[in-house]
């Protein structure tokens, strides 16, 4: 038998930890694997009360979260690639034509 | 049961930690397949075996790997140091501190109260199971995920394209000047 809370003190810290990599990495990759590390945290928190209140629609909402997820990793790669090619950096640092 | 979560807690915080620490990117990615890895067996005790083999294939499988490969076809495995945007590194730690304690006061508040889980019932969700509810009570979102995909996979492939590239290269260096 395990709390519930720990599952969710688990997966704050892990959201936590995925919010210090966006904040503080200056890597766009690392960012962007950061803010997956975030979405996993989420998908723990969902999963804990799917199995509390034993509903399967849950883990179904879980599973479209993994796809949309998939769907935006590969989108944002793209960019990314995209952004390299065309300024030979993705240091987020960089990123800054939009200044006025 | 309780000795088997903290140790895979301890990976799961540990490979997040040193995912951020690392200053090399292709070991951030492995390190990130450690962590989806031991989640994906904290899915497992929680009784969502269709997750976790999920999370497995699509994340720890497929997302990491376009992460290895884009990290390599662009050679940013280690970025060229510069000055680190010092104000936003000391406004970032407070506001992470205020988010845990957030997260801790909340959470002790509540502790002891929400419930235990304990190891699933043999057959508790089967993959049978989740395939039904899938394509009966959640048609709909599947076929918009469907969708949501072949929106994604075409807007990676005109990202792409490379004859866009040079144009956008040269508006690029003629707003440098």
């Amino acid at each position: 038998m395990i709390p519930v809370e720990y599952y969710l003190a688990l997966s704050a810290t892990l959201f936590a930890l995925g919010i210090l990599g966006v904040l503080l990495r200056k890597n766009a990759l690392v960012v962007f694997m950061s803010l997956e590390l975030m979405f996993n945290a989420g998908n723990l928190a969902f999963i804990t009360f799917a199995r509390m209140f034993e509903t399967i629609s849950a883990q179904v909402v879980v599973f479209f979260v993994m796809t949309v997820a998939a769907a935006e990793v590969a989108i944002g790669l793209a960019l990314m690639v995209e952004i390299f090619r065309t300024k030979r950096s993705i240091d987020i640092d960089q990123l800054n034509s939009l200044k006025g | 049961m309780l000795i088997v979560f903290f140790v895979l807690a301890f990976v799961a915080v540990g490979t997040a930690i040193s995912m951020l620490l690392t200053r090399n990117a292709i070991y951030s990615a492995i390190f990130l397949v450690l962590n989806f890895g031991t989640v994906a067996i904290l899915y497992l005790i929680l009784g969502a075996p269709f997750i976790a083999l999920s999370q497995i294939t699509v994340y720890a499988g497929s997302v990491v790997v376009l992460f290895l490969f884009v990290i390599m076809l662009l050679g940013a495995e280690r970025m060229p140091g510069g000055e680190p945007l010092k104000w936003q590194r000391f406004l970032a730690i407070p506001l992470i501190i205020i988010l845990a304690a957030d997260f801790a006061i909340n959470i002790a508040r509540e502790g002891g109260k929400i419930g235990m889980v304990d190891l699933p019932i043999k057959g508790y969700g089967a993959p049978a199971d989740i395939g039904e509810i899938l394509f009966t009570q959640y048609a709909l979102p599947v076929e918009v995920t469907a969708i949501i995909l072949l929106v994604a996979v075409v807007g990676a492939i005109v990202l792409a394209k490379v004859d866009q590239t040079g144009r956008r290269r040269d508006m690029y260096k003629r707003e440098q000047r």
